[in-house]
């Protein structure tokens, strides 16, 4: 296998397609967007991710033409785009609510931008029928938008953004209608057409696991600032801050105190409480306050004491049972509760531990992320 | 009981309010003019009996209509003249509509208050002060004369021209609410879908705004259509000796020759043709709700 691997934000030398420079965008005294700086390169699916309020739509309007930046500028494929208007954009978008026009079927829905080009009739006719072909639509063609299903309204609003093959596909929480297996379903529809098409995608969602999914890059917004922008596993792996850390996926955070031990550090945070261990590249003086973010996942239980490092003792208040893992709740003597996780791999397997019982969790100094702030 | 009583009402309401009285005139339209009070016969008694009434009613009327130029005349010149005065007001009304519908949200209360507030006096009066606007001597030729845009002074009173500036005045809040209504609704993020698929905003005015108002735009229509076809207060006020409108030619039947038979079949002539129009905006407001519902 000697697949080059698709990182071009690796590349010094690679241009990128978008690029915010000390982007800035106040709607009044509000400052929605504050000093952002944000490469995004060709072919890549970029998840914009952050709670409701941080600014996604925002950039997205901005890309697509809505919005003027206050200050700062934005180029497309090097091309300072703030002075251009959307109708003479190389981007297209999919709306959060689809916006579909009423009063047009799903084709002339779908050829509505290919018509305002004057392209030849056939030529329009052409690609509106590979573009329903895509998102399986052809048998509901000549409907109107509210003749059809939430889903379908959506392939529309897909299929219509992607007719013009634009360099540039904006997504805004184009699957947030969806009920959860259509919408897994979708996501990896968007990831075929996305490599089929070769096109840019820019997806917003405050859903985690769909970025994780969809995403060759995320960006983690909050109040209008990156807060980091990495692949999906060094953002769930190596979060650069306590919010990122507990932004994606569940996380049991321990504040303490840093003491640089070899190569690693470690952590005393609590009175009674063996200090823990931990491998960091970070840069703390000792005695610095410090975060430990330790994932579930990495977290082994036992009924007796093992001999590594990193074990503390507590006692399993919780069960939470999902099929296919479970998760237990440890409560230590000092109160702090640490969740580790147990995949179920057989069936009907009695499960090891029960409440009560007196156990030791244990992880090693590769597993938990020191974090600074 | 109670159900009945709620399902009988606005068919109690209908018949007295609306099929008696029609029935009524159309009777009369079938009567002959008496010089006796009521000014027609026959008169309905129960001695002679029904037979006998029935018997003495005839389309007489209905047939003298047609022999007379001046009836169909009137129609045909009401029917322009509310067609005429109806796209007035829609180029009047839909760029009143349209900025209300882009207005800042808090203004739009006072816009509306606006629209609506001229209709708090009497008609007559408002109507009534347009003479002193558009005649000889009036506020308009003294402004056009003292900016030097005329030299002698237009005769706009006493034309059909008065006549439009009248009907689009009086019935423009007709026009602007419909269409204003139907352009609130209008999600904006249609108008920004349109221009990211590479139209320009007149484009897109065009294709998506002017369609989807379209419902408003009929129905604003009509609805200065239909009363128009009959007005009668405008014309007379406003209008000259060459205005000619059936509503108008009604009132002197009645009034000034007192043949209340052949006024009478004029009236029902115009409801006849304003069934085909009542019905059409009937059939739009339907198909709103449904693509609504
Ligand atoms: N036109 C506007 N005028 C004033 N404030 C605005 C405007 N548009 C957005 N904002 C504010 O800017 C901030 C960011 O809005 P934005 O729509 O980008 O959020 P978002 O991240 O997309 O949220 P969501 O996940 O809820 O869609 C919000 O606090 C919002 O109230
Ligand atoms: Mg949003």
């Amino acid at each position: 296998m000697s697949q080059t691997v698709f990182a071009p934000w690796t590349d010094p030398a690679a241009k990128p397609l978008i690029r915010f420079k000390n982007v800035t965008k106040r709607f009044g005294t509000f400052t929605a967007i504050e000093e952002l700086t944000l490469d995004i390169y060709e072919r890549e699916f970029f998840a914009l991710l952050g709670p409701s309020g941080c600014g996604k739509t925002t950039m997205m309007r901005m890309l697509a033409g809505f919005e003027d930046p206050t200050e700062g500028s934005i180029e497309l494929a090097g091309e300072d785009i703030v002075k251009v208007p959307p109708n003479q954009r190389a981007v297209n978008m999919m709306f959060q609510s689809y916006a579909l026009f009423p009063h047009l079927t799903v084709r002339d829905n779908i050829a509505f931008g290919l018509k305002r080009e004057r392209k030849p009739r056939d030529e329009v006719d052409a690609r509106v029928e590979e573009m329903l072909r895509l998102v399986q639509l052809q048998p509901f063609a000549s409907r109107k938008p509210h003749q059809i299903s939430g889903g379908q309204r959506q392939r529309v609003a897909l299929a219509r953004s992607l007719a013009k093959a634009p360099k540039l596909l904006l997504l805004d929480e184009p699957l947030g209608a969806l009920d959860k297996k259509l919408r897994e379903e979708t996501q990896f529809e968007l990831m075929d057409i996305q490599e089929k098409t070769g096109t840019t995608f820019v997806i917003v969602t405050h859903d985690q696991e769909e970025a994780m999914t969809v995403a060759s890059r995320i960006a983690v917004m909050k109040d209008g600032a990156l807060m980091q922008v990495a692949t999906p596993s060094q953002i769930y792996e190596n979060p650069n801050s306590r919010y990122v850390a507990g932004f994606i996926g569940d996380v049991t955070i321990l504040e303490g105190k840093a003491t640089k031990l070899g190569d690693a550090y470690e952590v005393r945070w609590a009175e009674g409480q063996p200090p823990l261990r931990a491998k960091s590249t970070l840069d703390l003086a000792d005695g610095a306050e410090c975060q430990l973010a330790i994932r579930p996942e990495k977290v082994e239980i036992h009924g007796e004491k093992p001999s590594d490092d990193n074990v503390l003792q507590g006692k399993v208040i919780d069960i939470g049972y999902l099929g296919n893992i479970s998760t237990y709740h440890v409560e230590l003597a000092n109160g702090q509760i640490i969740r580790a996780q147990n995949f179920n791999t057989e069936r009907d397997t009695r499960r090891a531990f029960t409440w009560d019982d007196n156990v030791w969790v244990n992880w090693t100094e590769n597993c938990a992320v020191l974090l600074d702030h | 009981m109670r159900r009945f009583l709620l399902i009988a009402f606005p068919y109690v309401w209908l018949l007295a309010l609306f099929l008696i009285p029609f029935a009524i005139v159309l009777k009369i339209s079938l009567s002959d003019v008496a010089l006796a009070r009521p000014p027609y016969m026959p008169q309905f008694s129960w001695d002679e009996g029904i037979g006998a009434f029935l018997s003495q009613l005839d389309f007489e009327n209905f047939t003298f209509l047609t022999t007379d130029d001046l009836y169909w005349k009137a129609y045909l010149s009401s029917l322009k003249i509310a067609a005429i005065s109806t796209v007035l007001t829609l180029f009047v009304g839909y760029p009143i509509a349209y900025g209300m519908a882009r207005a800042p949200e808090a203004w739009r209360p006072t816009l509306m208050m606006l629209v609506i507030l001229p209709f708090w006096t009497s008609f007559l009066i408002r109507v009534y002060a347009w003479r002193g606007i558009l005649s000889q001597e009036g506020y308009l030729n003294q402004v056009l004369m003292w900016t030097g845009v005329i030299s002698e002074p237009l005769t706009i009173l006493n034309t059909n021209i008065a006549v439009y500036i009248g009907v689009v005045y009086t019935y423009l809040p007709f026009m602007i609410l419909p269409i204003y209504a139907a352009l609130d609704r209008l999600d904006g993020s249609l108008i920004e879908a349109a221009e990211d698929l590479g139209c320009s905003r007149r484009s897109a005015f065009w294709l998506v705004t002017i369609p989807l108002s379209r419902p408003g735009i009929i129905a604003g229509s009509f609805l200065v259509f239909i009363p128009t076809l009959g007005e009668f207060v405008i014309p007379s006020l406003l209008g000259g000796s060459g205005t000619l409108m059936i509503g108008k030619v009604l009132w002197e039947e009645f009034f000034n020759n007192r043949d209340w038979p052949v006024a009478s079949a004029v009236a029902i002539i115009l409801l006849l043709i304003l069934i085909v129009p009542i019905v059409l905006f009937q059939k739009n407001q339907q198909r709103q709700a449904e693509a609504e519902g």
